[in-house]
């Protein structure tokens, strides 16, 4: 199915994205399905992410970065281009707590492409629990399209 | 770990900001640290390849600089206020100036309302240009739960 095939070469595109990100190396983030305009990405819990050591939950910190990138690659995928966007502002609202011990999901849309601004908005869940960890709006400035490629022979 | 507030309230007692630090886990993985100097708290959080988003430029991580001011938001409110837990972050909102460069990111919060139940805290996040002056590369706003329901009524 030429969908599929779609869905596979835009998810091979953003692997590549991730791992050229060092931060993102360093938190395990990785996307794990990518839409025409979507991004759904993971980051696995590790004891060196945690905000609470009472609790073992994981800081919020790290959510925003996952939000952040997340966002960011859909918007990216929106436009269907290999190159960078700038986060103009970025807002979370912190739900719940994550449960410690399990992997923590984040689903992003850029639900608006202007010609100069992108809108992103992102929830950040873990399978099985209804309740989202955090909600995000997000905006996002387009580069030039000679500006600096994400992925080296990509673009 | 059960007596983390002991230690933060040891840590301050002794004036000893890395152990403040060491007790969170994604403060330590950041390379964050802070001092105090006429009152003010100045927080620093030390270049490393691993905070990079953006390598091409290379710039910092946009979620790792607004990781290091929420991180700065809590390190200030323990440091300062008699919490009687973590604070809980409720929410948290980041406006990108400039993109931050590979070198060290500073910050400071300012508490702007801190009432019993919750903290309003705006932080900025600056670089030194060559001249030494002021390059704003963020702000940030945020709001902390400081205790619990239980706590409260209990009138701690």
């Amino acid at each position: 199915m030429v969908a599929d095939e779609d869905s596979d070469a835009r998810l091979a595109i953003a692997r590549r994205f991730f791992e050229t990100i060092p931060h993102s190396a360093v938190l395990g983030m990785e996307p794990v399905a990518v839409g025409e305009r979507t991004l759904t990405a993971r980051v696995p819990y590790r004891e060196s992410m945690v905000g609470n050591p009472v609790t073992g939950v994981i800081h919020g910190g790290v959510i925003t970065t996952l939000v952040d990138q997340t966002s960011g690659g859909a918007v990216i995928a929106a436009l269907n281009a290999t190159r960078a966007v700038a986060t103009l502002d970025l807002r979370i609202d912190y739900m719940r707590p994550a449960v410690p011990g399990e992997a923590v999901y984040a689903h992003a849309e850029c639900y608006k492409l202007t010609e100069q601004i992108a809108f992103a908005r992102c929830s950040v869940y873990q399978p099985g629990v209804d309740d989202p960890i955090a909600m995000s709006m997000s905006t996002f400035m387009r580069v030039a399209d000679d500006g600096p490629t994400l992925v080296e022979g990509v673009a | 770990m059960k007596d983390l507030m002991a230690r933060v309230a040891e840590a301050r007692r002794s004036g000893d900001p890395d152990a403040l630090v060491a007790l969170i886990p994604y403060a330590r993985l950041l390379g964050i640290s802070f001092s105090e100097a006429g009152g003010a708290l100045e927080f620093r959080l030390a270049f490393r390849e691993g905070n990079v988003g953006n390598p091409h430029l290379p710039a910092l991580h946009g979620g790792v600089i607004g990781a290091f001011m929420e991180n700065a938001a809590v390190l200030h409110l323990l440091w300062t206020q008699q919490a009687s837990r973590v604070p809980k972050v409720v929410d948290f909102s980041i406006d990108y100036l400039r993109p931050g460069r590979p070198e060290t990111l500073c910050a400071a919060c300012d508490v702007r309302r801190q009432g019993r139940r919750v903290a309003n805290v705006a932080v900025q996040a600056w670089q030194l240009d060559e001249a030494g002056e002021r390059r704003e590369v963020a702000s940030a706003r945020c709001h902390f739960l400081l205790a619990d329901p239980e706590a409260e009524s209990a009138g701690i």
